[in-house]
């Protein structure tokens, strides 16, 4: 069969153009209607698509397509420092445990798989009791949620590296673990990092849109999807298309952040292309 | 069959001579228990010892220092952390969880009585993602690169991409708002005059079939992709070479095999689907441990929160405790493997 490989190109492209796609859409909304979505217009709210509002208007009277642009900038935001919290935390833990083994691989694979007894939404609950809802709660627990997930991936992928033979070699030169781990370890486990990254960002989008929809995350006026979904869930009765264009806008930009991390792992790993 | 005996991949039974099972399980159990404690130090001391005063944080601003002594008085604030962390413990062995501040309710009743939705939402959920995962997986494996594949495939794609609270609310909008199928919105209870094991069923498929969808869209692609790589195993071309009819290599000999990854990404999934559900009964405004643990935010009730953050946090850890003993029970290769 050789029409898979064909399939795979077209998930990295498919996934690639949606991405840019996104962030042109949260780059132009800095020059294009960041105060329609936070201009209050009573009058006209609940309207139906028009010249005017290409989505309709929400139940404040705001441009639902200027919300969404403007919403993306979140999504966005969130997905890149939450997902940075987990690449700075779990990779450096990672290569700690990868090169150091002994108890202190020990130590930190027993604390990443505790790690996952916490899924974003306890962290979130459990900050949010404590210091209240917002942006910032949202992306800590986020972002500790992600640590584990990269300390797993960094050290399975590093110990791989490690036991190749240029690794040998360069250990026979005299370098040291430490060097070895910047100068060639790094480089080559960094395919994996970024196909992860391109899932947990995905992930994380995911999870701010429910924190924002259970009102844990950001907090008005503020635009974002999942709180977008929270005020259209109270207008079905008379607005049910609010509900949609939301939800569409994430599964979208999951939709090609999935496909991106996709194609990117086929790319750089040819054995799943055979196997498959 | 017997414990100890399995059937080897070829279908032979076999004993699993010297795997100390016991000892793997001892093993895997002390791991399950001092997560449980370590989840227990990491929750007490957000929830309690962090934020310094809790009886402050929980009356607001606004409260007076009598009011604040008193709830310090009745919480017990006076008294080491380590004493409050220790009693805490001993409570959650015995059921003792104190008493709510906003309900004026035993916590371990509300707990009770919020647990017997959750837990059935999410088996439901479960039991609704596996049957659909395992019939789209089995079908995409079955017409692997053709047109059923990739139909699947898409689709399951989708499903992945799909939030399930947003999944929920479309539900909610046709069978609730346009069809008046079902009430969204209500859950009459497991026995009473309005209640009972059907109407409750029928209030928990809708969220069940929100949860199980999108999960589904996961599970299905290990499914197919544990199936395909079984199928290309050299067992499976001897047993077909022998005359095994394709229900008996299907069922007897890849599937048996094809469980293991499958298992583990439901095990994952499951962690997943008891916070999907905290989610989804705040769609469905349904009185589950979600809403209650949302009230309790809301009523700045910290020692509720606690107790139902730290149950879900048990729970989830059971549960990946559960699917590391259940893989041994399955592939008797890796009890021999741990047991190295």
């Amino acid at each position: 069969m050789t029409t898979r490989p064909r399939f795979r190109s077209a998930s990295l492209l498919a996934g690639a153009a949606m991405v840019a796609l996104l962030l042109a859409t949260a780059l132009a909304s800095y020059v294009w209607a960041p105060a329609a979505a936070f201009e209050i217009d009573v009058p006209h709210k609940l309207e139906a698509p028009s010249a005017a509002h290409w989505l309709g208007t929400d139940s404040l009277g705001r441009d639902v397509v200027a919300l969404l642009v403007v919403g993306s900038r979140v999504s966005i935001a969130v997905g890149l420092i939450a997902v940075g919290i987990g690449i700075g935390f779990g990779v450096a833990l990672g290569l700690l445990a990868a090169v150091k083994r002994g108890w202190i691989e020990e130590a930190v694979m027993r604390a990443a798989d505790f790690g996952f007894a916490f899924p974003a939404l306890l962290s979130a609950i459990m900050l949010t009791a404590i210091y209240g809802p917002g942006l910032l709660t949202s992306i800590v627990a986020i972002g500790i949620f992600n640590v584990p997930v990269f300390i797993r991936i960094t050290r399975a992928s590093a110990l791989m590296v490690r036991s190749r033979e240029f690794v040998t070699a360069a250990r026979a030169l005299g370098k040291g673990e430490w060097q070895i781990t910047f100068e060639h370890v790094l480089p080559n486990i960094l395919p994996m990092l970024i196909v992860q990254a391109t899932i947990q960002f995905a992930l994380a989008i995911l999870a701010e849109a429910a924190l924002s929809y259970l009102g844990l995350g950001t907090q008005p006026p503020m635009p974002s999807w999942g709180r977008m979904l929270n005020d259209a869930q109270l207008q079905l009765f008379r607005a049910p298309l609010l509900a949609v264009w939301p939800g569409i806008a994430i599964a979208f930009t999951v939709l090609g952040l999935n496909l991106l991390g996709d194609g990117l792992r086929d790319r750089f790993d040819p054995r799943l292309q055979r196997r498959s | 069959m017997p414990p100890g005996i399995a059937r080897c991949a070829s279908g032979r039974r076999h004993v699993s001579a010297g795997a100390p099972i016991g000892y793997f399980l001892a093993r895997r159990f002390a791991g399950f228990v001092a997560t449980l404690l370590v989840a227990s130090i990491v929750v007490f001391t957000v929830l309690d010892v962090l934020p310094g005063n809790i009886a402050e944080v929980m009356l607001g601003e606004s409260a007076t220092p009598e009011s604040v002594a008193a709830l310090s008085a009745k919480l017990g604030l006076d008294r080491p952390a380590l004493v409050r962390y220790g009693d805490w413990i001993e409570g959650l062995a015995t059921g003792e969880l104190g008493t709510s501040v906003a309900y004026d309710t035993p916590i371990a009743a509300l707990v009770a009585e919020r647990l017997v939705v959750t837990v059935p939402l999410a088996l439901m959920a479960m039991a609704l993602a596996t049957a659909l995962a395992f019939a789209l997986g089995l079908l995409a494996a079955a017409r692997h690169h053709r047109g059923g594949d990739v139909g699947v495939m898409a689709t399951s794609q989708i499903g992945i991409a799909v939030p399930n609270f947003w999944f929920a609310i479309l539900l909610i909008w046709l069978f609730a708002v346009k069809l008046h199928w079902v009430s969204a919105g209500f859950f009459p209870g497991w026995s009473g005059e309005e209640g009972g094991v059907g109407p409750a069923l029928r209030a928990l498929l809708l969220p069940a079939i929100a949860l199980a969808v999108v999960q589904a869209g996961v599970l299905t692609r290990v499914v197919r992709s544990a199936v395909l790589d079984v199928m290309r195993e050299d067992f499976v071309r001897t047993a077909r070479a022998k005359g095994a009819s394709p229900g008996r290599v299907m069922w007897g000999h890849v599937m048996r095999n094809a469980w293991v990854p499958v298992l583990t990404v439901m095990g994952l999934q499951f962690a997943n689907l008891l916070t999907g559900t905290v989610v989804i009964e705040n769609v469905f405004s349904l009185p589950g441990l979600g809403r209650l643990v949302f009230q309790a935010i809301s009523n700045r009730d910290l020692v509720v929160v606690r107790n139902v953050v730290m149950l879900l946090a048990a729970m989830v850890v059971a549960i990946n405790f559960a699917v590391d003993v259940l893989y041994v029970v399955i592939d008797p290769r890796l009890r021999a493997r741990s047991a190295r």
